[in-house]
């Protein structure tokens, strides 16, 4: 079980509001991803989840037990860090066996988890080593092998690849999201990195300044962005926001249409907006084009699939897809 | 090219040789010291002996047979080593307290702290003394304990809480997360990270308490009377006996010069800890 419910949690620093009142619920057995910009309150969110910080008012609620008055360790949680934050002086075995050590588990059940989280962890050649002789991600899946053996009712995750070089972050990104369908434990992520959310999440819940602005699955953010932050944050290349006489034409204060929803042609016959080409960035799979010369959008981006021949100050003609634009009023709320 | 060649002989010539001298001039007055130990009170005043003279070691038998060092030698142990477990014990959950748990006073409080060092010790001698006179503690082990450890307790806490503050608050949440009560963090986590400063700031405060005279010499007579009182005690009406008094003083310093040396390393990480990441 891993039910876990803020009931108007607010959290005041001195006399800075961090976390307006707020409510979520998160499923059993869920993959939930806190993502926003830097400062926004999701680590902060977390750690109140943990523990790790009191809620200045409301309840944490999981599995039906109101835990706001319990410690961290009593929760039945488990967290993972930025900073991996293992016991330097203890070898990897130890690390990994410390939370059930003080959980005065028996000696032969510690080594059995222990070995069962190291195997699946690919860590069995590790464990006589201190963490100041492993690599980044090696100390990451310690880190993470120290929270599986607790068999929490919730995985809390802390920006854990954010110290991890690209490479590394898109196999560790893959490895937790098996990790979950295998386990089925609830889990909750945070990180800024938006394609890190809509990649492994069941639910997004986007925070700006301690709001909650959307949550949803990836693909309704996507669809279907509530307001303005939520419509740049999530996609990339971000999506185009539009003001002025064109938004005013599909009555709105604001239209957003994404760049892989704009058609891009050297024809004029094909184009309901004129622009020019200031730099084309050709990834091979697709091509990144930034246009001027669009009135309340400069530069537009377009997504075009493949390899499209168009360079600096070449002239084009775009059309979006009438049915994508996304309009919203003069609060940057969905219309 | 030229800038280089000069700082190399700076630093292969020049800065050993500076280093030297200023050794000396430190090491000069304990040499002095034991030099003098050798000489019999009567030749330590002639300047015809100044260098040459015929050692003796009276001074040092005089010492252990009538003036019971061994028992003041004694007392400076029990009460050095008892203090700085005292200081210790309350310093180490004080300075954890205040470097994973600060608080927006937690600055005032150090800095309240280390101003309790600022006032003059003279100001509370005779509170101090009298309230050990009154509570029968005067002359006991236990006054003297209490007062080193109270005494030593704000350095005690500032360098641990220095070293506390290296340690990444991270692993303390996650010994929180781990199921580990408060005691258990001291003791599994912060003492095993922070086991070198521990060891530097227990090492000094030893030596603070050791070389402590003030409190030590007004507040004993006999029972808890430390080293630090055998020096003061052979200081005469009629005159200084420099020979006695040397040899007294060297034996004084003699145990804690030799701790020193042997943890020499741990002593250079405490007083330079911090200067660098």
């Amino acid at each position: 079980m891993g039910e876990i419910i803020l009931k108007d949690v607010v959290k005041r620093f001195d006399t800075v509001e961090v976390i307006p009142p707020l409510n979520l619920h998160i499923e059993d057995g869920e993959f939930a991803v806190f993502v926003g910009p830097s400062g926004c309150g999701k680590s902060t969110l977390l750690r109140l989840i943990a523990g790790l910080e009191d809620c200045t008012e409301g309840h944490v609620i999981i599995d039906g037990n109101d835990v706001t008055e319990i410690s961290p360790s009593k929760r039945g949680l488990a967290m993972v860090f930025q900073s991996y934050a293992l016991y330097p002086h203890m070898t990897v075995r130890k690390n990994i066996a410390f939370p059930m050590r003080m959980a005065g588990l028996s000696d032969e059940e510690q080594n059995e988890r222990v070995m069962a989280a190291a195997k699946s962890l690919n860590l069995l050649d590790y464990l006589d080593r201190k963490p100041g002789q492993l690599s980044g991600g090696q100390r990451q899946r310690v880190a993470i092998g120290r929270a599986i053996v607790r068999e929490p009712s919730a995985f809390l995750f802390d920006e854990p690849l954010s110290n991890l070089d690209a490479a590394l972050r898109v196999g560790m990104r893959l490895e937790i999201s098996e990790m979950h369908k295998r386990l089925g434990t609830t889990m909750i992520y945070v990180t800024h990195d938006q394609v890190e959310a809509m990649t492994m999440a069941d639910k997004i819940v986007v925070l700006q300044a301690g709001h909650i602005e959307q949550v949803g699955s990836p693909l309704e953010l996507y669809r279907s962005p509530q307001n303005l932050f939520v419509a740049g944050f999530i996609g990339s290349p971000k999506m185009n926001l539009i003001k002025g006489p064109l938004a005013a034409t599909h009555g709105a204060k604001t239209i957003g249409i994404r760049p892989e929803h704009i058609s891009v042609s050297t024809n004029p016959q094909d184009g309901a907006w004129q622009g020019t080409v200031g730099v084309a960035e050709h990834l091979g799979s697709d091509t990144f084009i930034h246009i001027h010369g669009i009135e309340g959008c400069d530069p537009l981006t377009v997504r075009a699939a493949g390899d499209v021949e168009v360079s600096h100050g070449d002239t084009v003609y775009l059309t979006p897809d009438a049915a994508l634009i996304h309009k919203f009023d003069e609060a940057g709320q969905r219309i | 090219m030229a800038i280089v060649a000069q700082s190399s002989k700076w630093s292969t010539v020049g800065r050993p040789i500076l280093a030297w001298v200023v050794a000396l001039l430190f090491f000069f007055p304990i040499f002095w010291l034991v030099f003098t130990s050798f000489k019999t009170d009567a030749d330590a005043v002639k300047p015809e002996f100044l260098f040459f003279f015929t050692p003796t070691l009276d001074n040092y038998l005089n010492m252990t047979e009538n003036y019971d060092y061994w028992r003041f030698a004694t007392n400076s142990v029990i009460t050095s080593v008892l203090a700085t477990a005292v200081a210790l014990f309350v310093g180490i959950p004080a300075a954890y307290a205040m470097a994973f748990n600060p608080t927006r006073r937690t600055k005032d409080v150090l800095m309240w702290m280390l101003s309790t060092k600022m006032l003059p010790a003279a100001a509370v001698l005779y509170p101090m003394t009298f309230l050990a006179k009154s509570l029968g503690i005067f002359d006991t082990h236990f006054v003297v304990i209490m007062v080193l450890a109270l005494i030593n307790l704000p350095i005690v806490i500032w360098m641990l809480f220095t070293y506390f503050k290296e340690i990444p608050k991270d692993i303390i949440e996650a010994g929180q997360m781990d199921g580990v009560s408060t005691w258990g963090e001291i003791k599994e986590i912060l003492i095993p990270l922070a086991w070198g400063g521990i060891a530097s700031t227990a090492l000094l405060c030893f030596i603070f308490c050791w070389n402590e005279a003030y409190w030590t010499v007004r507040l004993t007579t006999t029972e808890a009377a430390t080293l630090s009182k055998l020096i003061e005690g052979n200081r005469a009406p009629e005159g200084l006996f420099f020979g006695r008094l040397s040899a007294v003083s060297a034996a004084a310093v003699g145990p804690i010069v030799v701790l020193g040396w042997f943890c020499q390393k741990q002593l250079v990480q405490g007083l330079t800890f911090g200067a660098v990441k």
